[in-house]
């Protein structure tokens, strides 16, 4: 297989959307890991889930398969799980799209999994991180719930434009 | 390397039959945002149990004397093969390897002919005592010697993280509460805690992994764990009474269960039993 046709694989899932957040690429969301040639010489598109029983990943596996079929091209997906997916990986701009599109992008970086040691890190609950309303930009918000509507956001309110928002937690 | 395959299931076993237990809260919450809290840490717990179920199907198809072993199963393939719906919807109580305390219901023991009501503060003290397991199961689990689980745990360690932090606070709230909530979080621990004490009492797939580095040796994560219970319970200000090596010690994780399991697997299990073929 060449690099050529590596490529286009590449290109023909690179437009593919988060079905939850249609404003960000597979790619920028960074569950859209590699292209790479399999070991029977098929191409093979890797791909990382957010959370472990994140329902999108289905349907993501779908969308990929589809489109390399609309392009005509060989291919299969392959779900690999480590290094785990992190917030980490997403990109300055694609937290701005997410902004934009009224989510509030995480706001500090994950908490490594076990550096300063697990028992250290559950001992002393994460302090409330400063959420910025992504409709008015206001600090002065509150967390209404920390779990949301999908399993990577929990539900914050804005207290100046009193707008209920979504937060993408850092993970 | 691969962790042994009763290790495996005993990981997913417990992943499943906990979420199971809490997706009995969807459209129960006691408020809408417990409803979503609760049916968000369902789908963690059943999406780690799908990876490690794979993980065990994988395994199984990969090795004809554990293929054999499981050849019976209504679920497995006309080529015997088995995937992560045989493992979770066609085993029988006996074959599950959960602890106990994941399949007892969302109330404390009734006698006679007491009406069950769910009660909140059970599902939370349960979820607390899990949940501070598990992180230091995790935890330990990111450096196994089999990568795939090594990768399991890496994912499902951040994800319990957050489960703790959630039924901890709620622990907290409800024991410096009010009385009501004090003297309903107080009968939940007490009521629980002691089937805690199987956690400390490996069964020999736990020992077998424990020893070939694929597992965690559970017993040496026991201070630990006192230490995460003994500093939240003091927050909600609650005690402790559970007095340890005492008694019976439920047996769950080597597949004697309560009389709850069956009931659950018949709820969870009835419709892929019907029907064998179909395809959601």
């Amino acid at each position: 297989m060449t690099e050529a046709s590596l490529q286009a694989v590449a290109q023909a899932v690179a437009h593919l959307a988060d079905p939850e957040i249609p404003v960000i690429s597979l790619g920028e969301l960074g569950i859209l890991r590699e292209v790479r040639e399999g070991g029977d010489g098929v191409p093979e598109v890797v791909i990382t889930p957010t959370y472990s029983g994140c329902p999108a990943m289905g349907q993501i596996e779908d969308d990929i398969v589809a489109a390399l079929r609309a392009a005509g091209l060989p291919g299969r997906v392959v779900t690999q799980l480590s290094p785990a997916w992190t917030t980490d990986w997403m990109s300055e701009a694609a937290k701005e799209k997410l902004r934009a599109y009224g989510i509030a992008p995480p706001q500090c970086g994950s908490q490594p999994a076990s550096q300063a040691g697990v028992l250290q890190f559950s001992r002393h609950a994460a302090k409330p991180v400063d959420v910025p309303c992504p409709q008015c930009g206001s600090h002065h918000t509150t967390q209404s719930a920390p779990f949301g509507s999908t399993a990577c956001k929990a539900l914050y309110r804005c207290l100046d434009c009193l707008e209920p928002f979504d937060y993408f937690k850092p993970y | 390397m691969k962790a042994p395959i009763d290790y495996v299931l005993h990981l997913a076993d417990n992943a499943l039959v906990l979420g199971q237990r809490n997706a009995e809260w969807c459209g129960h919450g006691p408020i809408l945002e417990e409803d979503l809290a609760l049916a968000n840490n369902s789908l963690d717990l059943i999406g780690q149990a799908r990876l490690l179920y794979q993980h065990a199907a994988d395994q199984i198809n990969g090795d004809a004397a554990l293929a054999q072993r499981f050849a019976h199963l209504q679920g497995a393939r006309q080529d015997g093969r088995v995937t992560e719906d045989t493992l979770a919807y066609f085993r029988d109580t006996s074959e599950f390897r959960n602890h106990t305390v994941m399949e007892l219901p969302h109330h404390g023991p009734l006698v006679g002919y007491a009406v069950s009501e769910r009660d909140y503060a059970v599902t939370i003290a349960r979820n607390f005592l899990v949940s501070a397991l598990m992180v230091l199961v995790w935890d330990r689990l990111q450096a196994s010697k089999d990568a795939q689980l090594a990768g399991i745990a890496a994912k499902s360690l951040k994800e319990v993280r957050y489960h703790l932090q959630h039924a901890g606070d709620w622990l907290v709230r409800f024991g410096d509460g009010t009385e009501e909530s004090h003297r309903r979080a107080q009968a939940a621990v007490d009521h629980l805690l002691p089937f805690c004490e199987a956690f400390w009492q490996p069964g020999p797939a736990e020992r077998a992994a424990a020893q070939d580095g694929t597992g965690v040796d559970i017993t040496a994560l026991r201070d630990d764990w006192n230490t995460l219970v003994n500093e939240t319970l003091a927050e909600a200000t609650l005690t402790r009474h559970d007095q340890p090596h005492q008694g019976y010690v439920a047996q769950g994780h080597v597949g004697v269960h309560s009389e709850h399991l069956g009931f659950l697997l018949a709820e969870m299990q009835s419709l892929a039993r019907a029907h064998p073929t179909a395809v959601w």
